[in-house]
């Protein structure tokens, strides 16, 4: 009896003492696939760890980490360095993040755009960045006078098929002729490579531009062949001001200050989390007056009815590249669907690569 | 009025002095870095090059992380001691990966001891053939070597990156960019539990005692070094130089390949884009550190290793950017090839005479 009451009292005051230090000592650190001052994808998760430290939570980086052998050490690094939440903000550090994470049962893991969770502590996150694409299809269709719309895509992954469709769903429903040509890069980050692309576009009669890669590159290349074009995770407008129509912005903020008071607090849970609009995860940059108010205004209600639900990405009927039907006249497609996408829909010139 | 002359007695224990010195030296210049940044240089440098390496699991990383660099610095340096200029072990490394991984995918699901033999001796086999182009082309067409060896790494990088895009990526993976991982059987079996060092460290360490055993005690190692002292030498001598060529670019590409192959089946265990941070070209730093004697470069890829481990360690405690590590290696280099002026060229100050006047 003695003896038992004795380790109460100590367990007790050990696990007070775990505790209380792990509240004070709360930290989050984050891997970056490249250097925090790409003004595109990695830009915009530092942005969202600064609000983290805003919110009075320690944070640490690792920037430029390769997708390789050194992305395990980085991740158990941190996690043997006394963080307690870590974000891993690339999709090659899927496997290394689900092995650390096996190792390390008391630190919470979030991965962006993975798809395994292999462990209680471990979360994925994406963003429904199609939404965005939704609202750039409708402003395509409407702007190009060729009709044709040039779409640089970097790899054939769901994410990228996605973007592709929704923005020729949308297009066509304002403008049935247009057509989406594109060229595939195989890189996320390449200006070059982006560049000639563009380029490439603009000679076959594309007269707006838009792409899945992160570099500032094809704006600047529309800006200069006097062609309408879009922001890729922040807002370019500064690079390409009169060419930019808007930019789909990734707002990761929010979701990664609630995530780490959660982990702090100890309310976190593993989830798959994929939020749009409607949270915020996705934003669009300030719409370019050179497309004249009207069509302003009716992309803000777009913008607004596919954030209430209102109206959704893609809604049937939906026909791929050969006319069979993908989703029947009045349903939508559900999420395992979009999350599995690999065929083009009806619009789409060429074949994904395989 | 200042005056450079060759020296002509350098002892050699100060030959390998001065790679010392020159780490010494960028300890120094890296102190004074971290002063003007701001933080105690001491701290800053213990974060470097102690901590990363203060437990078990950093130090078997520090050996994960030289051993490509080992293997490859060890091949580079046949070429390099018999003037070949091979810039392109990056290449033969992933096109080894390449041929190893291509194995490894054909014994998916399979089981066997033969297995990994398999893939190792083909891996170094891809990395050999690869490294036979600029050596072929050089000996019967005569390029350029260092543009063909280099020009090569962006072929063998696209490549990769075509296979893994296409018909190899992973049939379950949604046209991710990577392959299948691979089965048990191809991987490298890990040393010990909970840490990543694997077999290949002995892959390496046969392969360095071989190289010392061919670059001093057999009749090729001699042809070797008497053709980077002198080439007309040894056409006088009437060694066959074109073989040779082709002779040191063969082992240099197997060394990457090997590299190569002991990356994907030990790590990281599937073939994606980012197979090597670019050991290849680092090596070449490994390489002349070491003085391009095997021993030397055990050392010199540890340190370099280092400085990766170190960067990394010092952005999580006092988030330096991580191209201090960068700037370490360049400093190292550049107090080698300093301290090796100053060891064979003197400088001397002459007074200016009356009469130059």
């Amino acid at each position: 009896m003695y003896k038992n009451f004795l380790r109460y009292i100590i367990s007790v005051l050990f696990l007070l003492g775990v505790c209380g230090q792990a509240n004070a000592d709360f930290k989050v650190g984050f891997v970056y696939v490249g250097p925090t001052g790409d003004h595109g994808w990695t830009y915009q998760h530092d942005e969202g760890r600064k609000a983290v430290e805003a919110a009075g939570i320690k944070t640490t980086y690792v920037e430029s980490v390769p997708e390789g052998a050194d992305a395990e050490r980085v991740i158990r690094q941190l996690a043997q360095s006394g963080h307690d939440l870590i974000f891993t903000t690339s999709f090659g550090y899927m496997d290394p993040t689900n092995k650390v994470a096996k190792d390390f049962p008391n630190v919470k893991f979030e991965h962006a755009t993975g798809y395994k969770r292999e462990h209680s502590n471990v979360s994925t996150y994406s963003a429904r960045f199609y939404e965005g694409r939704t609202l750039l299809g409708h402003m395509a269709g409407k702007m190009t006078k060729t009709n044709v719309i040039g779409y640089i895509a970097s790899f054939p992954i769901p994410e990228v098929i996605r973007g592709i469709n929704a923005m020729t769903l949308a297009a066509q429903k304002v403008n049935p002729d247009i057509k989406t040509k594109i060229v595939w890069v195989f890189t996320w980050y390449d200006p070059g490579k982006e560049s000639e692309a563009a380029q490439a576009l603009i000679d076959q009669g594309a007269d707006v531009i838009m792409q899945h890669t992160d570099s500032t590159a094809p704006v600047q290349v529309a800006e200069k062949a006097g062609v309408w074009s879009f922001g890729q995770a922040s807002d370019m407008q500064r690079f390409a001001p009169k060419s930019i129509l808007t930019s789909i912005i990734d707002d990761w903020a929010p979701y990664y200050v609630e995530r780490s008071i959660a982990a702090r607090d100890g309310t976190w849970k593993q989830q798959d989390t994929w939020h749009g609009l409607k949270e915020g995860m996705v934003a669009m940059a300030p719409y370019n007056s050179a497309m004249g108010s009207d069509l302003v205004k009716e992309v803000e209600q777009l913008q607004k009815d596919l954030a209430s639900g209102k109206t959704h990405s893609f809604t049937g009927p939906i026909y791929d590249q050969k006319g069979n039907i993908l989703v029947a006249d009045g349903s939508v497609a559900d999420d395992g669907m979009l999350a599995g996408m690999n065929v083009y829909v009806k619009g789409v010139e060429g074949d994904i690569p395989k | 009025m200042i005056k450079i002359e060759k020296r002509n007695d350098v002892s050699p224990s100060i030959y390998f002095l001065t790679p010392i010195l020159a780490i010494f030296l960028t300890l120094f210049g890296g102190g004074i870095i971290f002063y003007v940044l701001g933080f105690n240089p001491i701290e800053a440098l213990k974060f470097f090059f102690i901590t990363p390496i203060s437990d078990l699991y950093g130090f078997s990383e520090l050996l994960v992380k030289a051993t490509p660099l080992c293997l490859i610095a060890i091949g580079l340096s046949f070429c390099f001691k018999s003037n070949n200029w091979n810039i392109g072990a990056e290449g033969q490394l992933i096109f080894g990966g390449i041929v190893g991984g291509g194995v490894a995918l054909l014994f998916y699901g399979h089981d066997g001891f033969y297995i990994l033999p398999i893939i190792i001796l083909s891996g170094a086999i891809g990395g050999m053939i690869f490294a036979m182009i600029p050596a072929v082309l050089k000996t019967y067409f005569n390029t350029n070597e260092i543009l063909v060896s280099l020009m090569l790494v962006y072929v063998a990088k696209l490549l990769l990156d075509y296979l893994v895009v296409g018909p190899w990526s992973n049939p379950e993976g949604f046209n991710f960019p990577e392959t299948r991982q691979f089965s048990e059987a191809s991987r490298m079996p890990v040393l010990f539990d909970g840490l990543r060092i694997h077999a290949g460290i002995f892959i390496t360490l046969i392969t360095v005692f071989l190289s010392w055993l061919i670059l001093y005690k057999t009749y090729l190692g001699f042809q070797i070094k008497v053709s980077g002292l002198s080439l007309k030498t040894a056409k006088y001598a009437g060694y066959k130089g074109k073989t040779m060529i082709i002779v040191v670019f063969m082992i240099s590409g197997a060394c990457a390949g090997l590299a190569g192959v002991g990356e994907i089946t030990g790590p990281i265990g599937q073939l994606h884009r980012n197979i090597s941070p670019d050991y290849g070209f680092t090596a070449i730093i490994v390489a002349f550190l070491g003085r391009l004697n095997p021993v030397g470069i055990i050392f010199a890829s540890l340190v370099v290793a280092l400085t990766y481990l170190g960067a990394e360690t010092a952005q999580i405690f006092l988030q330096v950017p991580k191209y201090t590590g960068q700037v370490f290696q360049g400093m190292i280099l550049f107090f080698l090839l300093g301290s090796d002026y100053l060891l064979f060229f003197k400088i001397k100050f002459l007074g200016l005479k009356k009469n130059e006047l």
